[in-house]
């Protein structure tokens, strides 16, 4: 107990300095000069609060950890008497994926237009999730500047109708493939690189992309972003009030029913949905190709997959380049959802994010990083007045979670098989 | 012609004067890395926690009734290098510390957290508009014709360069001369020998952020009195660059650090001057990418073998 009663002092001596300076001294501006007061009571209060709390926790760590070691963890044990043959696995994955897509179909029919959109986004996020899965979970290639693939889809898919007055439809996968070529021309030298330096470089790169959005006013209409970027039709009926491209239809005019704007909403999400059970679906299959094991066998160790003869720039670049053209379907159909993009909408703050979802999900489960996608868009639209702090809680929890449980909250299984005696 | 090379040198001194800052910067970068191979995402964070403790400090002494300058100054630089030089040791001691030894890109997501919630927590604590300060230090010597361009060298500058070149003297004797210095070598060299020679490496690496810390504090202070404007977003963009700075000059390597962080800066401030100033940014990210293709080892650094 005495010998760390002096180190939990200094831990909590230590939030004292950390906290007072900043969060107990308000800068004011008065008149020319610069001024401080101090904070409102409560937030002392919170100060002092915090610091004893860090004296206690490191006071009683010891003690604290062998409870935690008790609370038993979402994790599922290896049990050699339920062997659960592959095809009985299979089948009950399949009943179950069936499951969750009819509700995911139905879904909306039933729900409020805001629950909708929400329900949207969420996919959104599950599309970059899954395919920046592919390069920071399976291929093990850090990528911070995730966002600029994303941001080059979307603005494909604005410039093209703009200049060319092309439809959604042959944007979508123009858009992909842009953001794939992004993805080789940048790929194609820095992959030599380090983890880390691969890191900064894409970072940097993320940045560039975004300055330059932000810079090249005369093509991308810089700060100011591109709107009335229409919306998708489907074989030809559009879901607005008129029609707006010619030989087009409105959609409720074609019917003959009354018109409602739930509909587009609908229509968008289902759409959005195709698009995440389509990139799942492509995902999965390449995680069983030859491809799929060596990203996984590359990120497991480097060295030993070249002594064993794979081309690790062939693999790392197709795993950049498949994550990208994810990112520029994403970022296609992100635009035609808002209508309106801006450079704003693409900071490191969104790769952040992304990464975020990756790492709480899972890295390299699918199912996790949609779990996870679901919570990083839902909770902060549930907790709104919590919305200032939002930020600092992806800071603090992908800090806890490396600490806590580095391979995420549902970490991948391989498919695999048992042999049984019988 | 007197007028464009009077342009050329105004130019220069401003490269060289953001360069120093970026070099000290650096070389909390380089030294990390040069220890535990790791990048200290955090680091940039805390150079703008520095400047924001600056700020505290200079306000509430002068709202102390000091009068003398220099007293004011060197107050806030002991405030502001002591109270950041806590956080780098905290962030060590967070973010760091528990994942130590694993996977690299287990530390680099848990540093990336961390910085984003050090720059929110500044954000909540004195929100995010930027904040201004009137300069301390005016004036300076001109150059030139009264009646045309003057090349204008401000006393703040040369604070900046005085500060500076102290600091990394400083810092380079303490590297080459004293105890703790030569164990932080001897860590960086082979940190399990080192351990198996009673070096507490633990303390060395809580030192090493520490002093990257310390400097970072102190180019908080002389940019935040040399800009008089900060926010709590500027310490994402002064970290990349930094970081170029350190890998420009070879990542691990002291004096590559300070080489690095000179030529950004005058590449930066020729390229705002003779290009354009929006696309500096793209300019220094272009730098990086081209050095970590061409020369990853940087101007000083030496190769790395790949041990097996």
């Amino acid at each position: 107990m005495k010998d760390k009663f002096i180190p939990a002092l200094i831990a909590g001596v230590a939030t004292l300095i950390l906290a007072f300076p900043l969060l107990g001294l308000n800068l004011v501006s008065d008149g020319l000069g610069l001024g401080i007061e101090g904070a409102d009571t409560q937030t002392m209060i919170y100060i002092v609060l915090a610091s004893l709390a860090v004296f206690i926790f490191q006071l009683f760590k010891e003690n604290a950890l062998n409870i935690a070691k008790n609370i038993p963890l979402p994790r599922r044990a290896y049990k050699p008497d339920a062997v659960v043959s592959q095809a009985q696995r299979d089948k009950n994955e399949k009943l179950f994926t069936f499951i969750i897509v009819a509700i995911a179909l139905v879904w909306p029919f039933f729900a409020s237009r805001g629950n909708v959109d929400l329900a949207t986004l969420v996919l959104i996020y599950v599309m970059l999730g899954l395919g920046l899965n592919i390069v920071v979970g399976l291929a093990g290639l850090l990528d911070l500047g995730y966002v600029a693939f994303y941001a080059v889809g979307a603005y494909s898919y604005a410039l093209l109708h703009q200049y060319f007055g092309l439809s959604f439809w042959v944007c979508l996968p123009l858009a992909g493939l842009m953001a794939a070529s992004f993805g080789f021309v940048l790929g194609f030298p820095v992959l030599r690189l380090r983890g880390d330096y691969l890191a900064i470089v894409t970072l940097g790169f993320g940045e560039i992309i975004r300055i330059l959005l932000n810079n090249w006013t005369h093509l991308t209409g810089g700060p100011n972003g591109i709107g009335s970027i229409p919306k998708p039709a489907l074989f030809g009926l559009e879901f607005g009030r008129k029609a707006k491209e010619e030989g087009n239809i409105a959609f409720h005019e074609y019917f003959n029913i009354a018109y409602n704007s739930s509909y587009k909403v609908i229509f968008l999400y289902l759409l959005a949905l195709l698009l995440v059970l389509f990139t799942i679906f492509v995902i999965r299959r390449l995680m069983r190709m030859p491809v799929g094991r060596a990203w996984e066998a590359l990120r497991e160790d480097e060295i030993a997959c070249r002594s064993l003869g794979l081309n690790r720039t062939i693999i790392k670049l197709s795993a950049f380049t498949i994550g990208a053209s994810f990112a520029g379907f994403a970022g296609a159909f992100f635009s035609a959802k808002q209508g309106f993009i801006s450079p704003e909408s693409f900071t490191f703050i969104e790769s952040a994010i992304i990464l975020a979802i990756v790492v709480l999900g899972g890295m390299g489960s699918q199912l996790g990083i949609i779990l996870a996608a679901i919570a990083m868009t839902v909770l902060p639209e549930l907790a709104r007045e919590f919305q200032e702090y939002r930020m600092l809680m992806f800071g603090l929890m992908m800090v806890l979670m490396m600490i806590w449980r580095p391979q995420g909250l549902l970490p991948m299984k391989r498919r695999h098989m048992e042999l049984t005696n019988a | 012609m007197l007028e464009t090379s009077l342009y050329f040198i105004q130019q220069l001194l401003n490269g060289l004067t953001i360069g120093s800052t970026y070099a000290l910067i650096a070389i909390g970068y380089t030294m990390v890395y040069g220890i535990i191979g790791m990048i200290n995402f955090a680091h940039g964070e805390i150079y703008m926690i520095g400047m924001y403790i600056s700020f505290v400090a200079i306000s509430g002494l002068t709202m102390l009734g000091v009068e003398y300058l220099p007293l004011i100054l060197f107050i806030t630089l002991l405030i502001s290098v002591f109270i950041s030089s806590t956080y780098g040791w905290a962030v060590e001691r967070v973010a760091y510390r528990p994942v130590r030894g694993g996977n690299r890109l287990i530390a680099l997501i848990s540093a990336i957290g961390m910085s984003i919630f050090l720059q929110n927590y500044v954000r909540i604590a004195q929100g995010s508009r930027d904040i201004a300060m009137p300069s301390l230090i005016q004036g300076g010597w001109s150059m030139g014709p009264l009646d045309g361009f003057q090349a204008t060298l401000s006393y703040m500058q040369v604070v900046i360069f005085i500060v500076t070149f102290i600091t990394m003297t400083g810092l380079t004797f303490f590297i080459a001369k004293s105890r703790m210095g030569r164990a932080c070598r001897a860590v960086s060299e082979d940190m399990k020998m080192a351990g198996l020679l009673g070096i507490n490496t633990n303390r060395i690496i809580s030192l090493t952020f520490v002093i990257g810390a310390a400097l970072a504090a102190v180019a908080g202070l002389l940019l935040g009195l040399y800009y008089g404007v900060t926010n709590p977003y500027i310490g994402f963009i002064a970290g990349l660059k930094a970081f170029t700075a350190a890998v420009l000059g070879g990542i691990g390597s002291i004096p590559g650090a300070m080489l690095g962080g000179l030529v950004l800066g005058v590449t930066e401030s020729m390229t705002s001057a003779y290009f354009s100033s929006e696309y500096k940014d793209v300019v220094s990210f272009g730098l990086l990418i081209l050095i970590l293709l061409f020369r990853p080892t940087g101007l000083l650094g030496k190769p790395e073998v790949e041990k097996i």
